[in-house]
């Protein structure tokens, strides 16, 4: 596709996205994902194009595509392939393969070959770390990557195969569920919760709507019980899966009771938290479950509209998905008058991320969602009043939902029966790492680090990263904590480091991780993370000293004092925790002196003396000839 | 003014008006609070956080964050200037700074809060960016080297000029200012040298051709008194009128 203008089929390819999108300006972020797809970038002809169909300036739209690592002005080659780079992949070789890909390709890591075929690179996290290493290939994820399968897909791209044709074996994504209970293991059908909730509104109170505009205002009698529904969610104790353990019933209360004109529920899908997987378990295995606590949610606040915010990396599970929004709404599930109750009507659209870890931040989410750069919005306003649109917004994480349909189905008080007083239910655990078995563990509130390991079968083990690099990172002499909101409060990551792992080059992964993913909005974390990422990697190469870890301290307290987000807040927790509870590795890599600068001061003469013929003892610096 | 709600500032109660934030109130009180990104005339932005407060036992952004009536606020502490001045370095290391012999010396309010808060090195290592200069345009010029992405031109272009000239892309440290046109060039916009945006820079990136020493060195703006005597004078003159008249 040429730079200047558009060939006729492209621009009717562009066209025909456009029109799907309605051309409106907050599908710019969906009409730019599909363009990327469809055309392996987004020309300056096609950016023209969309600006001026969507009535937006230029600028805007390349924000936009400067935004998201998935999108791109130029062209990445007619194969991008990312290798995922989280610490579990590390661990599983993930840089040694991308190496003998690159060989087998004749390529530089991050540039395409000079044909345009293909190019190699790494991406953050992708959600496989059970089953890693991970790759994406044009956005479709791959697990397991060996040296085999790799030389299987050299082939496929070298014979210039599309990745469509390519064989299914290679993207066949296992669930690896270890340990189920009431959420993995329920037997409800698809509208049973519904039914359940809508029925509960005989025994109700009157239906009291504090929002006079809402179509519930319409709903003469009998009352249709979102009240009763409501209550079961606060007799539950329901809090947010997504890892602040907000409670449900109060955040969508609140949305219930704003004011506004429409409604929106939102399903958290951008599980980006390195290590976490269970999201992409929910969607692929109880995508029912997720679409009915939505519409349970929707029933309960008085929305019309639903998104499920799916990140990029579960580009794949976007077919599916829609599959099964298609026979909700042919069984009445979905759309208008939702199992024959009149103005109870709700659609749910799915929008897919393009690579940006701070998009699961909820306002930032928003942003995303209204076809902007993911910016985490300055609060209050919160969402439940201000979000998409401006309007009152419910956004939950996807096992969020699902608990909410358990609960909706079987009552508070049953819910409340599993788990501890402060965190009641179940919590589903992605466990990876140094172990035999990871996968997915379903565990009541309440189970210990220990119980954990010894399910998982881990062995050796010196430490646990807990939810994430976002989260906690505890060794041995804490593996009697509970996983529950009273104690070590999660959103479901739980990766294993034997006593074989270094564990600074864990803090160091994730610090070049926050580097990567900060927004860039405030002053705080956007340089922060740039030199705690330079800090880690000058004390990585044996040059580090002690003043490097005062300043990591001082930034530490620079970012909780003033980042915009959490992202910012939390990016020097993981070397905070490492280095309290793994010292002597820091003090292994460091130069025992109170200063070392970043470069070798020595060796940046050797040029000269190279030059000069010259490499006698006065020609160093420090009086020593080179060995 | 007796009806009217107050909170108050490092002890000193300051009236506000409903919607005001705390920063507004506070400039309109005459008091100051160290800022950069934050500007009267256009909506607040929260990105540059050097107006951290600390309100009711916690920090947040002045600029944005609402009034409330009896709130207790902190601001002149020697922890929050000392955050500031972090701050503040933080944004000399990330670009390329060289004042001596920047034509913004001295109208420059970088340079200014440096000055008040006795930043006498960056403090970190400097990440020395490669950021071209954009010459293309006949009156105007962009040094990208002393942005510091307050996106006050962004603002200006787009809420007084209705011209969107300018915008950011990439993020985290790759965030860098863009401008509206297909090249990527300043002169393909359609800037004019009057626009709100040219005037609103509060650094050395948006610059005036010919007219670099007009005013010589040493007796600029920031030259004459420093920045925390005359940034209450920027405050909206309307609401400065109702106290000068109490």
């Amino acid at each position: 596709m040429s730079t200047d203008s558009l060939t006729v089929a492209a621009a009717a390819a562009l066209d025909a996205i456009l029109e799907r999108h309605g051309r409106r300006p907050e599908q710019l972020l969906q009409v730019l994902r599909e363009i990327q797809e469809h055309a392996g970038h987004v020309p300056d002809a096609a950016q023209l194009r969309i600006a001026r169909a969507l009535g937006l300036p230029l600028s805007r739209v390349r924000g936009v595509i400067g935004f998201y690592a998935f999108l791109s002005p130029v062209p990445w080659g007619r194969y991008r392939v990312l290798f995922s780079d989280n610490i579990t992949d590390r661990m599983q070789g993930n840089l040694e393969l991308l190496d003998h890909l690159c060989r087998r390709l004749l390529l530089e890591p991050g540039r395409m070959s000079e044909d345009g075929l293909v190019s190699v690179d790494t991406t953050s996290c992708t959600g496989l770390c059970d089953q890693g290493p991970g790759l994406l290939v044009n956005g479709w994820a791959i697990p397991g990557i060996s040296r085999e399968r790799l030389d299987v897909i050299a082939d496929l791209i070298l014979e210039g195969r599309p990745v469509t044709a390519w064989p299914a074996e290679l993207f066949a994504i296992a669930d690896n569920v270890r340990r189920a209970g009431m959420l993995l293991d329920n037997d409800l059908r698809p509208g049973d919760a519904l039914r359940a909730a809508l029925a509960r509104g005989d025994l109700s109170e009157v239906e009291q709507a504090a929002n006079t505009r809402s179509w519930r205002e319409a709903n003469m009698a009998p009352p249709q019980g979102p009240v009763a529904t409501l209550n079961e969610i606060r007799a539950a104790n329901l809090r947010g899966r997504g890892g602040a353990g907000f409670t449900t019933a109060y955040k969508w209360e609140s949305c219930r009771n704003a004011q506004g004109e429409q409604r929106y529920v939102v399903c958290n899908a951008d599980e980006g938290e390195p290590g976490t997987f269970k999201d992409r378990v929910l969607l692929a295995s109880h995508a029912d479950l997720v679409f009915e606590g939505m519409t349970v949610c929707a029933y309960v606040v008085g929305a019309g509209r639903g998104f499920l915010y799916l990140r990029g990396e579960y580009r794949y599970l976007l077919e599916p998905l829609e599959a099964v929004l298609t026979r909700r709404r042919r069984d009445g599930l979905l759309g208008k008058d939702i199992l024959g109750i009149p103005g109870f009507s709700f659609d749910i659209d799915i929008h897919l991320g393009a690579g940006a870890y701070v998009c699961g931040e909820e306002s930032a989410l928003i942003e995303s969602l209204e076809g902007k750069r993911g910016i985490p919005r300055n609060r209050p306003p919160y969402p439940v009043t201000h979000g998409y649109l401006k309007h009152p917004t419910t956004v939950n994480n996807v096992e969020t939902f699902c608990a909410a349909a358990l609960i909706a189905a079987r009552g508070g008080e049953w819910y409340r029966a599993t788990g501890t007083a402060k965190s009641a239910g179940t919590k589903l655990m992605s466990v990876a790492g140094d172990c035999a078995l990871p996968g997915i563990y379903e565990v009541p509130f309440g189970t210990t680090v220990a119980e954990l390991l010894e399910m998982a079968g881990a062995e050796h083990t010196q430490a646990v990263q807990i939810s994430g690099p976002s989260g906690t990172c505890i060794g041995v002499d804490e593996f009697q904590r509970r996983i529950a909101f009273e104690d070590l409060a999660t959103a479901g990551a739980f990766t294993i480091f034997d006593d074989s792992r270094d564990m600074f080059e864990v803090a160091r992964n994730y610090a070049h991780f926050f580097a990567h993913e900060s927004c860039g909005f405030c002053t705080p974390c956007r340089v922060g993370t740039a030199i705690l990422k330079a800090t880690m990697d000058k004390i990585h190469e044996g040059r580090g000293a002690p003043c490097d870890l005062h300043e990591i301290a001082q930034l530490d307290d620079v970012l909780h004092q003033s980042a915009h987000c959490g992202l910012g807040h939390t990016a020097c927790n993981p070397t905070l925790d490492t280095l309290k509870r793994f010292r002597p590795v820091y003090d292994r890599h460091l130069d025992h002196l109170d200063f070392e600068p970043a470069f070798d001061l020595d060796g940046a003469l050797r040029r000269a003396r190279q030059m000069t013929g010259r490499d006698d003892a006065d020609a160093h610096l420090d009086g020593e000839p080179a060995p | 003014m007796t009806d009217q709600p107050t909170f108050t500032l490092d002890g000193e109660e300051i009236p506000f008006a409903e919607g005001q934030t705390v920063l507004q109130a506070a400039l309109t009180a005459d008091v100051y609070i160290p800022h950069l990104c934050y500007h009267p005339e256009f909506k607040p932005h929260g990105s540059c956080k050097v107006c951290t407060i600390r309100a009711d036992g916690r920090n947040a952004a002045a600029c944005t964050l609402p009034a409330r009536a009896g709130m207790a606020v902190e601001s002149a502490s020697d922890a929050l200037n000392g955050l500031r001045k972090v701050l503040v370095q933080m944004l000399f290391a990330e670009g390329n700074h060289f004042c001596p012999a920047c034509e913004a010396s001295g109208d420059c309010q970088l340079q200014a809060l440096g000055y008040d808060l006795q930043v006498t090195t960056a403090g970190f290592r400097h990440f020395y960016p490669v950021r071209p200069v954009d010459a293309s345009h006949p009156e105007l010029w962009l040094d990208f080297n002393r942005c510091i992405l307050c996106e006050l031109c962004v603002r200006a272009s787009n809420e007084v000029d209705g011209k969107s000239v300018f915008g950011l892309s990439g993020r985290g440290a790759g965030k860098h200012l863009i401008v509206n046109a297909l090249s990527g060039r300043l002169a393909d916009t359609d800037i004019a040298v009057t626009d709100k945006a040219v005037e609103v820079c509060p650094v050395g990136v948006i610059l005036k051709k010919r007219d670099g020493f007009a005013v010589p060195i040493g007796q600029r703006r920031f030259d004459r008194s420093p920045i925390s005597a005359q940034a209450a004078r920027d405050a909206p003159r309307a609401a400065r009128g109702s106290k000068e008249d109490a």
